[in-house]
C-alpha cells in the first residue's frame, strides 16, 4: 500500500527523522495557511500523487512569497498531472504539501528494500541523489552502495556511517546522516514498510541532514497490525474495481482486454492471461479468487468481472487443490442465476471434487462451454467473442 | 526414495484444529500420510481424525517422533509456529499458510540460520511424494509413482503441469511447492540439488513466475551442475509491471524480474521452455525423447 509523501514525513516527523516544516493543504487558501505557518523566505510547493516523476512534470513549484504560494496552489489543483508512471491519463491534483524551503548543498540517495537475494532488510545509497535508482544502477553501479541488516540487531551504526562516507556525505555531517538512517530503519520496521525511498535526502549550507522526499510502500500483509497506516489510504489514488476486490479479500488487477478471467491460485491466474494473450485474445484482468473461496467470493469476483464494461466473455479456470471445484461450480451457478449473464462463458475444472463440480454445471441448464484444457478453454473464449462480434 | 519425504516420514500437523487443516488432514490420512500428531496450543489432550493434539510442538515430537512438521496456522501467528517447528529440531517444516508479513518472514529465515531446520513455503502447496505421502494441499489423485521431479512456485501451476503429464503416462518422483512470497525458506536451487542427487529423478520441471531472480540464478546453477533434463515454464509474460500478482513476490519492478528475461536465460543455459502452461507436459516429453531410452523409462502410469 502507498502513501502519499507528506502522510510519509508526518511519520518520519513523528519517529526522530528531521524533514522540513510544512503541512498538506486541500485548497489555495489553506495553503496560504500553513505558508503563513512557516518561518521561511522560499516556499515549495509539491503536487501529492502517488506516482512518482512529479518533478519533471511539473509538479513541484518553487514560490518566493505567500502570494506565489497561493498562485501556485490555484494552478496545480484540480490539475491532471502526467508523470511517467501514472500512465498517458494522468492523476487529478487533490493534494498539496506546503513547506519551508531548504539550502541543498548536496542530493544523495537513500533506499530501504527487502532483497530477495540475502532475505534482508538492505539499505542502500548513492550520491547521485535526484536521479532515479533504477538508472544510477543501469549507468554507474559503482556509485551505489549497500548495506545488508541482521534482522536480529538492526541497522548498526557502524554501518549507517559507513555508507554516509561511502556516499561521500561531509565528514562534519556524517553522524547526523548516520543517526537519521537508524530512524529511517526504526519506521521501516514498526510501520512494517516494504520499501522506503528517499530521494533525494540533502544536505544543506548549515551541515543539516533532511529527508526531503519521503516514498513509503507497506507490506500489504502486515496492515493488520498497522491501523494508523491503514487510516493513510487514499481511495482516489486507486482503481475502482480493485477497491471493491480488496473488500471481498479477491487479488484483482485490471488490464486492457475484453476477456473476463476468474481463477484461483495466482500463478495460474496469469499462466491463464498469458494463455488467452497466446491464442490472440486479450485479457480483460487478473482474477485470484483465492484458496479458501465460498460461493459467496465467487459470486462477487463474477459481479466485478462483470462491472468492467469492455468484457464481452469470461473463462472460469480452476484447478482444486485446496479450492473444491463444487464451491466453484455452485458459486458460478449461483452468479450467474444472479446477474443474469449475457455474455459467453466457458468453465474450465479440474482438481480436488471435479465431478461434483461438472455435475453442478451440467445439471444448471445454464449455457455454459465446458473445456477440459486451459488452452482449449482460451480458444474456445475466445472463439465465442469473436463469433458475437 | 524421492526428495524431502516418503511413505515412512512421521508428520505434525501445526494449527490441526482450523478448519483448513482439519479439512486437509482428512485428505492426507486418506492419502497415506502417517499424520502422527496435531499441535494447538490450549487443545492438547483432545483427538481430531484420531490423531492426537498437543499443546507444543517439543512435546509432540517427543511423544511421536515425528521429523516434519505442516503449518496451517493463520499468517499472524505462522511465523511463530515455524520458529517452534525449528527449535524442536524437526528436519522439515512446510508452511502452506499465505500473507505471512514479510518482516516476519525475514526473522524466521534468520532464526533458521544454523540450525538444521529446512523450511519449505510460505504460500506453498507443500510436498508430495507419489503415492507414497502428501503433505499439504495438493489434489493426490492427479499424481502417480514415476521419475520426474516438479518443483514450482505456484501451486495450481504445479497441478496443471502433473496432471498434464500423469495424462501422458508420465510419472512423478516428487512434487515441491517453494511458495509465491519474496522470503522463503526454499529455493529452486536447493530443490534441483535433491532431485539432482536423486536416483529415482531422471527429469525435472521447473515452473517459475515474474519477480525476483531465483530463476536466473537456478538456470545458471543448472547449466553448470545438473545432470539431468530440466524443462520449465514461466508464468506472467503478459503482466503490466508494478503490479503485484497476487503472489507477494510476483512484480516486475524497476525493469527487473521480466518473464522475458527469465526464458531467454532459462534457454541460453539449456533449459527448454512451454509457450503455454498446456504444453508443460509435452515440452518435457520432447526433450526427454531426446536421450536414449530416456522417455521410455519415463513411462510409468499405466
Amino acid at each position: 500500500m502507498n502513501i502519499h509523501e507528506y502522510q510519509g514525513k508526518e511519520i518520519f516527523r513523528s519517529m526522530g527523522v528531521n524533514v522540513p516544516k510544512g503541512d498538506v493543504a486541500l485548497t489555495p487558501e489553506e495553503a496560504v495557511e500553513v505558508a503563513k505557518t512557516l518561518d521561511s523566505d522560499v516556499y515549495v510547493v509539491k503536487a501529492q500523487i502517488h506516482a512518482g516523476g512529479r518533478g519533471k512534470a511539473g509538479g513541484v513549484k518553487i514560490a518566493k512569497s505567500v502570494d506565489e504560494v497561493k498562485e501556485y496552489a490555484e494552478e496545480l489543483l484540480g490539475k491532471v498531472l502526467v508523470t511517467h508512471q501514472n500512465g498517458p491519463d494522468g492523476t487529478e491534483i487533490k493534494r498539496l504539501l506546503v513547506e519551508e524551503g531548504c539550502d541543498i548543498d548536496s542530493e544523495y540517495y537513500l533506499g530501504f528494500v527487502i532483497d530477495r537475494a540475502t532475505n534482508r532488510v538492505t539499505l542502500m545509497g548513492s550520491e547521485e541523489g535526484g536521479t532515479e535508482i533504477e538508472e544510477v544502477a543501469e549507468a554507474t553501479p559503482e556509485k551505489i552502495f549497500k548495506e545488508v541488516i541482521d534482522p536480529a540487531v538492526g541497522l548498526m551504526p557502524f554501518q549507517a556511517k559507513r555508507l554516509a562516507f561511502n556516499i561521500n556525505i561531509p565528514t562534519a555531517s556524517v553522524n547526523k546522516a548516520a543517526k537519521l538512517m537508524l530512524s529511517l530503519y526504526d519506521v521501516f520496521i514498526e510501520k512494517d514498510a516494504a520499501i522506503m525511498e528517499i530521494n533525494p535526502l540533502v544536505t544543506t549550507g548549515a551541515g543539516e541532514v533532511i529527508a526531503l522526499d519521503a516514498k513509503v510502500n507497506f507490506d500489504a500483509n502486515a496492515l493488520y497490525r498497522n491501523k494508523d497506516v491503514v487510516e493513510l489510504r487514499d481511495f482516489d489514488e486507486e482503481d475502482e474495481k480493485e477497491i471493491e476486490a480488496s473488500k471481498h479479500d479477491l487479488a484483482y488487477i485490471a488490464l486492457e482486454g475484453n476477456i473476463g478471467c476468474m481463477v484461483n491460485g495466482a500463478g495460474l491466474a496469469m499462466a491463464t492471461m498469458d494463455t488467452i494473450n497466446h491464442f490472440g485474445g486479450r485479457p480483460a484482468n487478473f482474477l485470484d479468487v483465492g484458496g479458501g473461496a465460498t460461493a459467496e467470493k465467487v459470486t462477487e469476483a463474477f459481479k466485478l468481472i462483470l462491472s468492467d464494461k469492455a468484457v464481452e466473455g469470461i473463462f472460469v479456470n480452476i484447478f482444486g487443490g485446496i479450492m473444491k471445484c463444487d464451491v466453484i461450480a455452485e458459486g458460478v451457478v449461483e452468479a450467474v442465476n444472479n446477474v443474469g449473464l449475457e455474455i459467453p462463458l466457458v468453465v474450465r475444472l479440474e482438481g480436488t471434487n471435479v465431478k461434483e463440480g461438472k455435475q453442478i454445471l451440467a445439471d444448471s441448464g445454464l449455457a455454459i462451454t465446458p473445456a477440459s484444457t486451459m488452452a482449449e478453454g482460451a480458444q474456445k473464449i475466445i472463439a465465442a467473442v469473436n463469433e458475437n462480434k | 526414495m524421492a526428495v524431502f519425504v516418503d511413505k515412512n516420514t512421521k508428520v505434525i500437523v501445526q494449527g490441526i484444529t482450523g478448519s483448513t487443516a482439519l479439512f486437509h488432514t482428512k485428505q492426507m490420512l486418506e492419502y497415506g500420510t502417517q499424520i502422527v500428531a496435531g499441535v494447538t496450543p490450549g487443545k492438547g489432550g483432545q483427538e481430531v481424525e484420531g490423531v492426537p493434539v498437543f499443546n507444543t510442538v517439543e512435546e509432540a515430537q517427543k511423544e511421536t517422533g515425528a521429523t516434519v512438521s505442516v503449518v496451517y496456522v493463520p499468517a499472524p501467528f505462522a511465523a511463530d509456529s515455524i520458529m517452534e517447528a525449528a527449535d524442536a529440531e524437526l528436519d522439515l517444516v512446510i508452511c502452506i499458510t499465505e500473507h505471512i508479513p514479510v518482516l516476519d518472514m525475514v526473522k524466521v529465515v534468520r532464526y533458521l540460520e544454523g540450525k538444521n531446520t529446512r523450511l519449505i513455503g510460505p504460500n506453498c502447496p507443500g510436498v508430495i511424494t507419489a503415492d507414497e505421502t502428501k503433505i499439504g494441499i495438493m489434489p493426490g489423485y492427479i499424481h502417480k509413482k514415476g521419475h520426474v521431479g516438479v518443483v514450482s512456485r505456484s501451486g495450481t501451476l504445479t497441478y496443471e503441469a502433473v496432471h498434464q503429464l500423469t495424462q501422458e503416462g508420465v510419472g512423478q518422483t516428487s512434487a515441491v511447492g517453494i511458495g509465491g512470497d519474496p522470503v522463503n525458506g526454499t529455493n529452486f536451487i536447493d530443490v534441483l540439488k535433491e532431485f539432482n542427487e536423486d536416483p529415482e529423478t531422471y527429469a525435472v520441471v521447473m515452473i517459475g513466475e515474474i519477480g525476483g531472480t531465483a530463476e536466473e540464478e537456478a538456470a545458471e546453477w543448472v547449466r553448470d551442475n545438473m545432470t539431468k533434463p530440466v524443462v520449465g515454464f514461466i508464468g506472467g509474460q503478459t503482466a503490466p509491471p508494478g503490479k503485484r500478482m497476487g503472489h507477494a513476490g510476483a512484480i516486475i519492478s524497476g525493469g527487473k524480474g521480466t518473464a522475458d528475461e527469465k526464458i531467454r536465460i532459462m534457454n541460453e543455459c539449456g533449459i527448454e521452455t512451454a509457450a503455454t502452461p498446456s504444453e508443460i507436459g509435452e515440452t518435457l516429453i520432447e526433450r526427454i525423447k531426446k536421450e536414449d531410452g530416456l522417455y521410455e523409462k519415463c513411462l510409468t502410469v499405466k
